[in-house]
């Protein structure tokens, strides 16, 4: 991509950086044209992957980007992270299920918010996971 | 971090949001509202988030948390000011707020409270 401004990384090491993925996020949708309940999905998915990214992985990186398919645009965030990984991810995917204090909806409840969900996550190598909400 | 301010009104607690809560500010909010219960022997809390554009599972936990610890020193909470895009949101993500009774507005909470407040006689 050409355009610097379609991109933008946020590293998240702290509490304070998942209200910034949030911003950034509502900004980037806010961009692509997504509608109020959309960007409102959107924004809540990617606080709940920020907050996994910053408890269970030990920290990582956001990167959010504008994508297009045809006419339509979207936004696309990737949480990236070197922690433990998830050993089941059947079972880090159903709802109630948690190995933290949590209530189990976070990722579970973040797939159902998307249009596109990917999780690449393997034991001891770390979680990828790649979310996308298009314009309709 | 923001300390969110908690007024009294009567024997009703008022907190409104209007920051972009981190995780430690719900915290906090949920520890400052126990000890004000506790010290004022308020009978009802009122969350107003009329301001608030997202509410994940964490931010909704804590809205139950406060529900549950207000109901130990016997008040009740109400969440007024929900946004339809918020409510659309968290069926989506399937979080329920336990024993959280909502309103749409400051005015019919305070009328839940006032109601809930007669029915049980202190």
């Amino acid at each position: 991509m050409t355009d610097p401004s379609a991109r933008e990384d946020i590293p998240i090491t702290a509490d304070e950086d998942v209200v910034r993925v949030r911003q950034v996020v509502r900004a980037y949708a806010q961009r692509a044209k997504l509608g109020l309940v959309d960007q409102t999905k959107l924004v809540t998915a990617t606080s709940e992957l920020a907050r996994n990214t910053l408890i269970y992985g030990g920290g990582g990186t956001a990167t959010v980007r504008l994508v297009t398919e045809g006419r339509r645009q979207g936004v696309s965030a990737r949480f990236h992270d070197e922690g433990p990984g998830i050993p089941d991810t059947e079972l880090a995917l159903t709802d109630g299920w948690t190995s933290g204090g949590g209530m189990g909806l976070g990722l579970s409840g973040a797939r159902r918010l998307v249009d596109e969900f990917e999780l690449d996550t393997e034991a001891g190598r770390g979680t990828t996971v790649t979310v996308v909400k298009w314009s309709r | 971090m923001e300390r969110i301010p908690i007024l009294k009104i009567g024997d009703v607690l008022l907190a409104s949001i209007q920051i972009d809560l981190q995780d430690r500010d719900v915290l906090a909010l949920q520890e400052d509202l126990a000890e004000r219960i506790s010290e004022t022997g308020a009978h009802g809390v009122i969350l107003d988030i009329t301001a608030v554009d997202i509410v994940d599972s964490f931010i909704g936990r804590m809205f139950a948390t406060i529900a549950a610890t207000s109901r130990l020193f016997d008040a009740h909470t109400v969440v007024v000011g929900m946004r339809p895009a918020v409510a659309i949101t968290l069926v989506e993500l399937g979080l329920t707020l336990g024993e959280v009774r909502t309103a749409l507005d400051l005015e019919k909470g305070l009328a839940i409270l006032a109601e809930l407040g007669e029915q049980a006689p202190r």
